[in-house]
């Protein structure tokens, strides 16, 4: 009894030497430390780099939710993302608004969108539902070129990036990479702690049968749609986080290569898994521009290439390859 | 506390269910037995709204079960297990037995995600809750094990441990001791009998166990092709030539 209380409390401190919460705790505090020293240590285009992985992995964050625990599919996280990115950009741009107030709003905007386009598309499932947020991503750029006085048309919206305070000392691509960082953990710790209790089980209980789970109690409509909602939430943040950082935001940005992307990288990184986010930040950062570099066409190809191999070599992703590499080191006691 | 009135279930041109009728009070145990096909499953799913009954009313402690929301099922005090597993296999055997609670937690997507007060405390009670479930039913070993790869017999007792957890009053059984061996049967007896007491438990169970059954069931109602053959006591309807009929076929 009483360890079951502590070890929903404090999961590190109560198992002893060995277990597996040791090794997560110290590299989760490894990984930290290390994003705190590293924009001191790079030079300001690596921190830029670094940066986009964070606002990457928070929208990956989101789409994990719906993709990786929930069981459900999306083709359009993109659409939220840019629709993050164009509520920051317009309430800066028309309202004047101090930038710290553009990011709950453009949650709060994504959310509502996604739960209105959450009731009706989760009614469907697999190829419907696929074909349908797909839709979603493709009907976003003409709308955004649509409303040119707002959102500027195909020329797009250029905006001052958040200068750092004076206090802080930091240069401008540190400042941002450290409001991009305190953003990232505030969303893990969200989808954590979200994940971890009954909510979490019962979007595990629905993805893994659903029958089971509505007789249990899970009103599936409810789970699936709130799913959808929430995964919008976070891209709608990492959109807003992303018009912080580029201080631009145009249709082409938004494309649905982007939402393709993203489930890409999310299936890369691992789905269902909290550090698959973060590997598949690295794959959306890195990927396309490193395989660019080789052929404009490339991407697409490597790409395939790649998912298929981590279909093939390792199907629950980068994260639980590295998982099963831990398991594989002798431990002792 | 369940009466079962006319009910009627087709599939296209078949009739699964064909103006079925019975009662079950308040504390008793209730055996569903007849052939394969005879329409006892579907009895079960069309109790858990599953499927909708083409004719016929369910009232559950005096209320209509028909217009009560699938989800809604568990929340007035019914649980199932599956004649196949319905068990979700990526999560712990906890994880499992937790979901039975689900209906009993209020925590919702914003209170879970910051952490509200109250959600750890909930959280708390609910795995006390299930820790002693699984203890009893001699599961504590295995909760962290995923919920596959463990023998047939212990997921079957995972499943009434998730059943358990949801506080039910009336319990549904798909042949729980399917696939289990003669001693494991046994000791499955014996634990049902001593589970019911202790949570004051009404039982519906679907067995082709006959030995598990009638040793089991203070009532049995059999059926076959859908219709109702036969009701009654154990030790009269193994007696009923319409019983024995519908499972050795006529005598030649």
């Amino acid at each position: 009894m009483s360890t079951t209380k502590a070890k929903v409390e404090r999961p590190a401190s109560v198992r002893k030497g060995g277990g597996r919460f040791d090794w997560r705790w110290a590299g989760l505090a490894a990984l930290l430390a290390a994003a705190v020293y590293a924009p001191f240590q790079l030079v300001p285009f690596h921190v830029f780099q670094l940066t986009m992985v964070l606002v990457y992995a928070v929208a990956l964050l989101g789409l994990n939710l719906l993709v990786g625990h929930a069981g459900q599919i999306s083709l359009g996280h993109g659409a939220f993302f840019a629709i993050g990115a164009y509520t920051c950009a317009i309430l800066l741009d028309r309202f004047d608004l101090p930038y710290p107030l553009t990011l709950p709003l453009a949650a709060a905007v994504a959310f509502v969108l996604g739960l209105a386009l959450g009731v009706p598309a989760m009614r469907l499932r697999g190829l419907y539902l696929a074909l349908v947020t797909l839709a979603i991503a493709i009907f976003l750029v003409p709308l955004l070129k649509r409303f040119e006085e707002l959102t500027g048309g195909s020329m797009g919206l250029t905006l001052a990036k958040p200068t750092p305070p004076a206090w802080s000392g930091l240069a401008e691509d540190q400042w941002l990479y450290f409001l991009t960082l305190a953003v990232a953990v505030a969303a893990f710790l969200l989808a954590a702690s979200l994940l971890r209790s009954r909510v979490g089980r019962a979007l595990h209980a629905l993805r893994d049968n659903e029958i089971a789970a509505e007789v249990m109690g899970v009103r599936l409509s409810f789970y699936k749609t709130l799913a959808f909602a929430w995964s919008a939430m976070f891209a709608g943040a990492a959109g807003c986080v992303y018009t912080w950082v580029i201080g631009f935001v145009s249709p082409d940005s938004f494309t649905v290569n982007l939402s393709i992307t993203l489930l890409a990288g999310l299936v890369v990184g691992g789905l269902g898994s909290l550090s698959g986010p973060v590997l598949g930040g690295l794959f959306v950062m890195f990927v396309p521009s490193i395989s660019q570099d080789i052929n404009d066409a490339a991407p697409g190809v490597i790409f395939g290439l790649l998912i298929i191999a981590v279909m093939y070599v390792a199907p629950t992703g980068l994260a639980g390859l590295a998982g099963r590499l831990i398991k594989k080191i002798p431990r002792k006691e | 506390m369940l009466e079962v009135h006319d009910l009627t279930v087709r599939f296209g041109g078949i009739t699964a269910l064909d103006g079925v009728g019975f009662e079950v009070a308040a504390g008793e145990m209730v055996g569903l037995i007849g052939p394969n096909g005879a329409g006892k499953t579907t009895l079960f799913n069309c109790l858990t709204r599953r499927y909708d009954p083409d004719a016929g009313t369910i009232s559950y402690e005096g209320r209509d079960l028909t217009a009560v929301a699938p989800h809604a099922i568990a929340g007035l005090g019914i649980a199932r297990t599956f004649q196949n597993l319905g068990l979700f296999p990526r999560l712990s055997v906890r994880d499992n037995v937790l979901v039975g609670a689900h209906h009993r937690g209020r925590a919702g997507f914003f209170s879970a995600g910051l952490r509200l007060p109250g959600v750890g405390r909930e959280e708390r009670a609910l795995r006390a809750d299930a820790d002693a479930v699984l203890e009893r039913l001699g599961l504590t070993g295995v909760a962290a094990h995923p919920a596959t790869g463990l023998p047939f017999g212990t997921l079957k007792r995972v499943e009434l441990a998730r059943a358990l957890v949801a506080r039910p009053r009336l319990l549904l059984l798909d042949e729980p001791v399917n696939g289990l061996n003669a001693a494991e049967v046994e000791e499955f007896a014996g634990t049902l009998g001593a589970i019911r007491a202790e949570y004051g438990l009404t039982v519906i169970v679907v067995e082709h166990h006959m030995g598990f059954v009638m040793g089991i069931c203070e009532r049995i109602v059999c059926l076959d092709f859908g219709r109702k053959i036969a009701e009654g006591p154990p030790e009269e309807v193994q007696r009923d030539p319409a019983v024995i009929e519908a499972y050795l076929g006529t005598a030649a």
